[in-house]
């Protein structure tokens, strides 16, 4: 086999490896939450379920940062926005999980379809400021709106959501776990299949090189658009889920500090693999809680110094990272490639 | 009329100060490229030194302006050295390496200062107030407003008059052109974050004496430099300079008169300014 032949079967090994690596993702994050939901730890099933709705918001920044290209901190306002419509029904006595699930969809989609409406003109850094201002707003909101949310105190005493009219609410820690990563599971494969095949392929080329994918045609706003609102809905299924774990909200969980982690998770576990950001976010937590125990208050230096060494060490994210180790070995047989007894030396590599 | 003038002034003032923020901001940007998010932390450590210098007499107020302006000017060296390292690597990077500084940075300030608000004790004639035309007024914000119109007016000569100064001009308009009269744009952009600094430094230690200086200085200050920058138009010194003033003047007539709405206010004039002007953010803004 000729060098391009092996080039182009090693890039489809590659492909095909991307293709198959959500799937096996979802394998690895069901076994760990198995063995979680396994072990007879009580905390140990609230502190995992804690995490999840915060995964289900990094995705939501994953779409919108790594599919879209839009760098975001501003998808805090769909998650309040689920959260809040979550916490608003519980509390008016509708308890079916599958409501409050449709309904902080819904919020979400319509906070993030008004926003994206006035956002997604922009790109880059100004989009990354504008949403900044959209994250700050959000606080603000949550803070001022006080029917709504309550103030600065929060809602709290939230009533626990039912699966189905008759069952007994969800309030056993283990029950919350399985219920939780169920949902965050579902969720984040949708996500993944909504974004495949041509939706991936169209996204990518408006990435790319947005003036040849405009002048072939491609409502590019409108899809830009259009992944953010999706991503907007996401993000509220995010927030029902932090009702349904926590039960109680406080303006401070859909504040700076938590638009600002969810950033940095997708940054850390690379922006365009959805089962990476959710990985990430579940890692960067358990450092926050793990690390901040012993530092307690500092949170922020702590996050912010992840920030910092994530952005020089981990150019592109883990999911990078693992290709950039993937290909270190083809990049050092390279060059028999070009020697005269070199063509079919590379073949064992090309074949999968 | 006390009840809309004295807030309109109030606003003149918060609005110099704010220009003198934002500008090294939109400097720093439309030359250089970096979206510095730390910006409103430099403007808060400027605050908390100048809170903890300023005693009461003369020379330690002197002394306070000048320590905030160092400490701002040696922030924002060290953030040239960081973004310095990531050249190449697009200005997304920049940003949130600027954003993590920005995060250990307040989070440090709290740990040094607390998480109470500060203000700095102020000679005793400055804690006074006057009339003027019938109207009271306090000294120290008199001070403040011609502190700021000096700083305005010192920076604009130094932008229009000096070397320096058309040298960064030429760097926010045509970088390539700046380096082929043999200057390095990568220096110049260095003491765009250096100087930027400095007056967010020194923007912080003016602003103190009127709001205090608290854990929310570095957020606040920070949203409201973006805004005015996004609405000035990146890069645009003149621009800043217009948007600083009517977001101040939209704050503090804005919190006097609809406290609930004052936010918002802020937000929906950045939102009608980017509807109405789309082009004034060129995709070569972009990454």
């Amino acid at each position: 086999m000729s060098g391009p032949q092996h080039h182009i079967s090693a890039t489809v090994v590659r492909a095909l490896a991307r293709r198959a690596q959500p799937w096996s993702a979802f394998g690895l994050a069901a076994a760990v939450v198995g063995a979680v939901a396994v072990s007879p730890d009580p905390y140990l099933h609230a502190t995992a379920a804690r995490m999840l709705p915060l995964a289900v918001l990094t995705v939501s920044v994953a779409v919108v940062t790594g599919h879209a290209g839009l760098p975001t901190l501003g998808q805090v306002a769909p998650y309040a926005a689920g959260a809040y419509a979550t916490a608003r029904l519980a509390l008016a006595g509708t308890d079916l999980a599958l409501l409050h699930l449709l309904a902080a969809a819904g919020a979400g989609a319509v906070t993030a379809g008004a926003l994206g409406a006035l956002l997604v003109r922009y790109r880059a850094t100004v989009f990354l400021m504008l949403s900044l201002a959209v994250a700050e707003l959000t606080a603000i909101t949550a803070a001022q709106w006080r029917t709504v949310s309550g103030g600065t105190d929060g809602l709290a005493g939230i009533p626990a959501p039912r699966l189905l009219p008759g069952l007994p609410p969800l309030t056993a820690d283990r029950t919350v776990l399985l219920y939780t990563a169920a949902v965050a599971i579902a969720a984040t494969a949708a996500a993944i299949t909504l974004l495949d095949g041509d939706r991936r392929t169209l996204l990518a080329a408006v990435r790319a090189n947005e003036a040849r994918a405009s002048a072939s045609g491609h409502q590019v706003t409108a899809y830009l658009w259009t992944a953010h609102t999706g991503a907007g809905a996401l993000a509220g299924i995010g927030g029902a889920l932090l009702i349904h774990t926590h039960r109680w909200i406080t303006p401070a969980d859909v504040g700076f500090t938590t638009a600002a982690l969810a950033l940095l998770a997708v940054v850390i576990g690379g922006a365009t693999s959805l089962p990476g950001a959710a990985a990430a976010t579940v890692a960067v937590l358990a450092v926050r809680d793990v690390v901040g125990a012993s530092l307690p208050g500092h949170a922020p230096l702590l996050l912010g110094a992840l920030f910092v060494t994530a952005v020089y060490l981990l150019p592109g994210g883990l999911t990078a990272l693992s290709a950039r180790l993937a290909s270190l070995p083809i990049h050092r047989r390279r060059p028999t490639l070009h020697t005269p007894e070199g063509p079919d030396q590379p073949v064992t590599r090309s074949t999968p | 009329m006390d009840a809309y003038l004295i807030p309109a002034v109030d606003g003149v003032a918060y609005g110099l100060l704010l220009a003198i923020a934002a500008a090294g901001l939109t400097v720093a940007f439309g030359a250089g490229g970096v979206l510095n998010l730390a910006h409103g932390t430099l403007i808060a450590a400027g605050g908390y030194v100048a809170a903890a210098t300023s005693s009461g007499t003369w020379p330690s107020l002197a002394a306070a302006v000048a320590l905030a302006a160092g400490v701002g000017a040696a922030g924002g060296g060290v953030l040239a050295a960081a973004t310095a390292a990531l050249q190449g690597r697009g200005h997304l990077d920049q940003a949130l390496l600027t954003f993590g500084v920005a995060l250990v940075g307040a989070d440090l300030l709290t740990a040094a200062y607390g998480s109470d608000t500060l203000r700095p004790r102020l000679p005793e004639v400055l804690e006074a107030t006057v009339r003027i035309a019938g109207h009271r007024y306090p000294v120290d914000r008199l001070a403040v407003l011609g502190v700021a119109v000096a700083v305005v007016a010192a920076g604009y000569v130094v932008l229009h008059r000096t070397r320096a100064g058309r040298l960064i001009r030429a760097t926010v308009d045509d970088r390539a052109m700046v380096a082929g009269i043999g200057v390095n744009p990568r220096l110049v952009d260095a003491a765009v974050l250096v100087a930027a600094g400095a007056l967010a430094g020194l923007a912080g230690a003016l602003t103190t004496p009127i709001l205090g200086v608290g854990p929310h200085t570095a957020d606040t200050a920070l949203l409201l430099s973006l805004i005015i920058v996004v609405c000035g138009g990146l890069g645009s010194v003149p621009g800043a300079l217009t948007a600083a003033l009517a977001v101040g003047v939209v704050q503090t007539v804005g919190v006097t008169s609809f406290p609930a709405l004052a936010p918002y206010l802020l937000i929906g004039a950045m939102a009608v300014v980017l509807l109405a002007r789309r082009t004034s953010l060129p995709a070569g803004a972009s990454a």
